[in-house]
């Protein structure tokens, strides 16, 4: 009896130090990845922070349109996805969306954060139009300074003159 | 051939510009700066060590010191040619440093028009220096002065006797307490950042972690205004250097590319709060005063004439962005620039006779200069990749401005005729976006 009771005791003793042990290394573990993720991280293309689960935000939302050098009017096909969005906007009534305009880099900064605010205002300017509360819509112009594409080349320039859409 | 021909209208207008100088010294000094065009040969100098009175190793290396910091400042203007110490028929130690003790044959046979010569003393961490500049060929005195201050001084002596000199041959202040701001990437993201006239000492201003831009100084110097993103979008910040307290200008929309009216506590901004891109001028803490452009499409990038009365900017208003002038007493706008479709970036002289501007020339950016009535445009800048974002020094003899043609976006300075061009510094990331100062810094 004496002997079981001992063993009880120790297990007693040893076995919430051995949690302990193994709540240690799972906290060890849980640290170890999370640092060396941002390093990976900006190989992919950032996706937009997820939204709010009730949004089920389909992928012609965040889809972008691009421009000509210097230009800010809307581009046919450009027009014919701002019709989507403009339609999934109103089926979604608490939706909003920011719409970012970039440029690349060949002009010169300062007019191109301006060039930059009339894409994004054109787009803005379009959906309201159709139909969409000015209220709903903001636009925030980057110019040059965030390229999609970083090379230095007319197939990154083309991507580089885009609206961004952001929808939350 | 068009170069040549263009560079002609330009001295006949530097010609003007400089006439007006009001000052005695200047007269009596003609000959040594061509003022039509002062870069175009350059004043042999001669700039032999300093002579260290009574010194030991260490006082003999912070007069080295000395000399060396001199001769490089001086060489910095463009003005000068900087002669080799080892063709000297001179031993520092040996002789002496006044008018009397000068065999100025000895100078003049070297080829030297200027000489410097420096009495170096140290004691403990005191410093005096007498510098004395030589007419070699008239063979007389042409100034003569004596600082004194501590070791860590030595450098700001040095460019006090600096001004002294430029004064004496130009009758301008020159750049010597000058300062530029710019924009670097080094520590990953746009923050502004300030050195010296000779990119000496840069220093990190902001540590916003965001997108800092375009940054503008007032004619005092206390204040730098800027564009950044911290706040989430492009606002403008107003610092006060010695304080490093903000106030920021946050409408909705665009705030961006603030200037500081000359001698004014006013700048001007770009603002699209209307739904228009238009130009404002405000108050130094950012009160609305009024509205200066009114037209639609971009208007950014205000500068100012040096009298304060009108401002030259970009606008689109034509379809690709040109650059105007605004008088702001009358309201009156005329374009300036008409070759090329993609002319930015404009920078008013401080002489008032021009402007500096970024043209695309061949999918490249280059920097131009063109006379204020819009006469004359010239190419400075001719090198592979993009230069940009021009800015005169203080005394409008010299254009800082950032380039690729190395590679990564460097700061870059060339004289207002564009000889002389140079890499102003090598810094961790890229340049952009340099700003000179008035020389008001001490």
């Amino acid at each position: 009896m004496q002997k079981k009771l001992w063993v009880v005791l120790a297990l007693l003793l040893v076995m919430p130090a051995f949690l302990f042990t193994v709540s240690c290394q799972k906290k060890v573990q849980a640290q170890a990845p999370a640092a060396p993720a941002p390093a990976a991280k900006p190989a992919a293309p950032a996706p937009a922070p997820a939204p709010a689960a009730k949004l089920d935000v389909p992928s012609f939302m965040t889809e972008r349109i691009f421009f000509d050098f210097d230009k800010s009017a809307l581009k046919l096909e450009s027009q014919a996805l701002l019709k989507k969005k403009a339609d999934w906007l109103k089926a979604n009534p608490s939706a909003k969306l920011l719409i970012e305009g970039n440029t690349d880099e060949r002009g010169t900064a300062e007019y191109n954060l301006a060039l930059g605010e009339r894409r994004a205002e054109s787009a803005k300017k379009f959906l309201v139009d159709l139909g969409i509360d000015a209220k709903r819509i903001s636009t925030i112009s980057y110019g040059e300074e965030r390229p999609l594409d970083p090379r230095h080349t007319p197939e990154a320039w083309a991507k580089n003159r885009n609206d961004g859409f952001v929808v939350n | 051939m068009k170069f040549r021909h263009l560079l002609t209208c330009l001295i006949a207008c530097g010609l003007l510009g400089l006439s007006a100088l009001p000052c005695a010294a200047q007269s009596e000094s003609y000959q040594y700066i061509d003022i039509r065009n002062p870069f175009l040969r350059k004043i042999p100098l001669a700039i032999p060590l300093f002579k260290n009175q009574a010194g030991g190793p260490r006082e003999g290396d912070s007069a080295r010191k000395a000399v060396d910091i001199m001769a490089s400042s001086l060489d910095f203007t463009g003005y000068f040619k900087i002669l080799d110490r080892a063709a000297f028929l001179f031993d520092p130690q040996k002789s002496g440093v006044a008018a009397t003790d000068i065999n100025f044959q000895n100078w003049t046979v070297v080829g030297a028009e200027l000489l410097i010569t420096g009495l170096f003393e140290q004691a403990g961490d005191t410093v005096s220096m007498e510098l004395r500049l030589f007419d070699t060929v008239r063979g007389r005195q042409a100034l003569g002065k004596r600082y004194s201050g501590n070791t860590s001084e030595i450098r700001k002596m040095v460019l006090r006797f600096c001004s002294e000199v430029i004064y004496y041959l130009t009758g301008n202040k020159g750049i010597f307490n000058s300062k530029i701001a710019f924009v670097s990437t080094g520590s990953g993201k746009k923050e502004i950042y300030i050195c010296d006239f000779d990119g000496y000492n840069p220093t990190r201003l902001t540590y916003n972690e965001s997108i800092s831009l375009f940054p503008s100084w007032s004619s005092d110097g206390q204040h730098l205004a800027y564009t950044s993103y911290k706040g989430g979008k492009p606002d403008i910040y107003i610092r006060n250097l010695a304080d490093k307290k903000e106030t920021v200008i946050s409408q909705v929309g665009l705030n961006i590319t603030p200037a500081w009216a000359p001698e004014r506590f006013e700048l001007a901004a770009t603002m699209s709060f209307s739904g228009d891109q238009e130009i404002y001028l405000l108050t130094g803490s950012g009160k609305m005063i009024k509205k200066l452009t009114n037209v639609k499409g971009s208007d950014v990038s205000p500068t100012w004439s040096p009298d304060g009365r009108k401002i030259a900017f970009v606008s689109n208003r034509t379809g690709g962005p040109q650059i105007y002038i605004l008088d702001l007493d009358s309201g009156a706008e005329r374009r300036l620039t008409f070759e090329g479709k993609y002319n930015t970036q404009p920078s008013w002289s401080p002489r008032g006779d021009k402007i500096a501007y970024s043209s695309q020339v061949g999918g490249l950016h280059q920097i131009c200069v063109i006379d204020v009535e819009g006469r004359s445009p010239l190419q400075l800048t001719r090198e592979n990749g993009d230069s940009e974002s021009p800015s005169w020094s203080p005394d409008g003899s010299l254009i800082v401005f950032n380039s690729t043609r190395e590679g990564q976006s460097r700061l870059y300075v060339m004289t207002a005729f564009g000889t002389d061009q140079r890499r102003l510094m090598l810094l961790n990331g890229e340049q952009t976006n340099p700003k000179w100062s008035s020389g008001v810094f001490d």
